[in-house]
């Protein structure tokens, strides 16, 4: 009896304890995952000065931490065609460094020859996508979903994760390499993804000539200068309103939008994803950084130069119900820009591209 | 013995981790939350329906709401002791976020009786530091320097029917008002509500916006005559703020 009563205090105070740990809990992040209590080295992101001034501190998931070994992994990846199908195509296929990590196609071909409806994205930044949707619809809610789908997408890469793995694991050195990044020889889709994501998240680009102006590093051409006037002009350019301004580097607000390029809407993007029908043909604002190197533009690549980008705001908009209000002067096509005013806001939007991303040796091909 | 330990256990897990208690001699910390509510003349509007809806608004526009983002700042509780309850922190209100219509500061308040609520509608003068405040950065939230910089207040975008019938879009937007070149004109609006209540536990204060207020009172707006390039236009801006004093209310307090 006597013992009875002493494991009955016991198991109430156990449950007391237990109370109190789970009822005072603080919700602290899950531990980074390791295998085995493996934890690689920690390469936190180094944020350049004009983020660490203006934005907030990068998004790192908590279960996939920077590190130096699986950044390597995930740019040795990122560049391999042993991804694909026939082994023919990488992720840096489409995703080129000299073109700030898109390519030069309206639509890029698949390893079948075929080719989609969406122009390949530019890779920068990816830590500071604060509403943590990629893709042009949106549909990939992290950097590792994303890296996920062209593997299996049979316009592109069109092979299967059992297969793309399969032959990770078969070589001599991914399963080492995979070992040293999260302690494991075991190769899985997610811990690829994870690692081409960390290899992505330090795609950081920050060092253009109006950063380095915003910096007091240099001085702009007065046509610069008034081509950033015309842009944060909401009577002219009033590309502010989704394209960023001098206190927001990303040059990107985000979200999405119908920005008045069709009467009839074909291509849902966001709408296709919510099945929110007063969202279709919202498409995500890219940002304006790197412009010199990634043209076509638009979300399906029609606009093969930026005077055609620009020439469509100021007179090429068409009205279609889901259009954004933002589109203001869709009634007389545009914002009507004159031509002297459209040089400047060309020569502005050039000053946004960082010849020093894309000729990073850090990012280039190691193999 | 196993009944003492017993209640002790109850006792500490109903009461170790709560920060207040009922006791009326003395005040105990009450963790204060805000509830953003919006509607149209009394009708709700909410993130599933806000891009849905169609308004007739005092002039007789049919409108409808696309995007509507707003900041509040500087919440504070007024005590009938004559002290006051400072909440840190301001909130952008997006109702394309449900998240984003609740604020739940860190500052607890305590347990009395209070006389009002003040709060500051966009940022005041010290606060609307062009480029401060890093998430509103990355939110895009910024008021152009050549009208005076810091931030926005309100984006209200969507469209309503011309006189002729077609849908022509609008951008309600406002911030400091732009009187000439390099000359500015504060825009803010502090609202300050007597309103005698007690808190007693944790409690959540509504704070409701009337849409259709920004379009009527005292000023009838007629979107015909004024839609969009609202920002650089001061009479607009400042026709804004003298409608925009009768758009919030102090809703339900629920503790």
């Amino acid at each position: 009896m006597k013992e009875r009563s002493s494991k009955t205090t016991l198991l109430i105070l156990g449950v007391f304890t237990l109370s109190i740990m789970v009822a005072c809990s603080s919700n602290d992040p899950e531990p980074a995952e390791s295998v085995d209590g493996y934890v690689a080295t920690p390469q936190p992101l180094t944020v350049p000065p004009i983020f660490q001034r203006l934005l907030p501190p990068p998004t790192i998931p908590a279960d996939n931490p920077q590190t130096v070994e699986g950044i390597a992994l995930g740019r040795k990846l990122f560049y391999d065609p042993i991804l694909s199908g026939n082994g023919t195509q990488a992720c840096a296929s489409c995703h080129n460094p000299s073109n700030a990590f898109t390519d030069e196609n309206q639509f890029s071909l698949g390893i079948d020859g075929l080719e989609g409806t969406r122009n390949s994205m530019p890779i920068y930044n990816m830590a500071w996508n604060t509403d943590s949707k990629f893709f042009w619809d949106g549909r990939a809610t992290s950097v590792e979903q994303q890296a996920l789908e062209p593997v299996t997408n049979p316009i592109e890469m069109h092979n299967t994760w059992e297969n793309a793995v399969g032959s990770l694991q078969n070589t001599n050195l991914y399963p080492e390499l995979f070992n040293k990044a999260f302690g494991t020889k075991t190769i899985t889709k997610e811990l690829t993804a994870k690692a081409i994501a960390q290899f992505e998240r330090t795609l950081i680009s920050a060092n253009s000539p109006f950063d380095q102006y915003l910096l007091g590093e240099n001085s702009l051409t007065p046509q610069e200068i008034n081509g950033f006037a015309i842009f944060m002009d909401e009577s002219r350019g009033d590309c502010f309103h989704c394209h960023g301004n001098e206190f927001n580097p990303l040059w990107t607000d985000n979200i999405f939008h119908n920005n008045g390029l069709d009467a009839a809407i074909t291509d849902k993007g966001l709408g296709n994803i919510t099945g929110d029908p007063s969202q279709d043909g919202w498409f995500k604002s890219p940002s304006l950084r790197n412009l010199a190197y990634t043209a076509p533009y638009m979300h399906d690549g029609r606009f093969a130069t930026l005077d055609e980008v620009i020439n469509h705001y100021s007179e090429g908009l068409v009205y279609s119900e889901t259009i954004d209000p933002l589109m203001k002067a869709v009634s007389r096509g545009g914002v009507q820009l004159t031509e002297p005013d459209k040089a400047d806001l060309k020569a502005f939007l050039l000053s946004l591209s960082d010849p020093s991303f894309i000729d990073n040796p850090n990012f280039q091909d190691p193999n | 013995m196993k009944k003492i330990i017993l209640l002790f256990a109850i006792a500490v897990v109903a009461f170790g981790c709560k920060s207040d208690d009922d006791n009326n001699n003395v005040p105990t910390n009450a963790a204060i939350a805000f509830k953003f509510t919006q509607n149209w003349n009394g009708a709700e509007v909410t993130p599933s329906n806000f891009n849905t809806g169609v308004y007739e608004n005092e002039a007789g526009n049919f409108v409808s709401i696309s995007k509507l983002r707003y900041l509040i700042s500087r919440i504070v509780l007024h005590k009938e002791d004559g002290t006051s309850v400072a909440f840190e922190g301001y909130n952008l209100i997006d109702l394309a976020d449900a998240s984003s219509l609740n604020f739940n500061p860190s500052t607890p308040a305590t347990t009395g009786d209070y006389t009002g609520i003040s709060f500051v509608y966009g940022f005041n003068e010290q606060d609307n530091s062009s480029g401060a405040y890093l998430d509103l950065n990355a939110a895009d939230w910024n008021w152009p320097s050549m009208l005076g910089g810091g931030y926005h207040f309100m984006q209200m975008d969507g469209t309503f029917d011309d006189t002729n019938g077609a849908p022509q879009p609008y951008n309600f937007h406002n911030g400091t008002a732009r009187v000439s070149e390099g000359v500015f004109e504060q825009n803010f609006i502090t609202f300050d509500f007597e309103q005698n209540f007690s808190i007693t536990d944790d409690a959540t204060i509504e704070i409701k916006m009337d849409i259709s207020e920004w379009y009527k009172n005292p000023l009838t707006w007629d979107l015909n005559e004024r839609s969009v390039d609202l920002m650089m236009d001061y009479i607009a801006q400042k026709d804004m703020n003298r409608n925009g004093k009768s758009v919030f209310s102090i809703g339900a307090i629920t503790q």
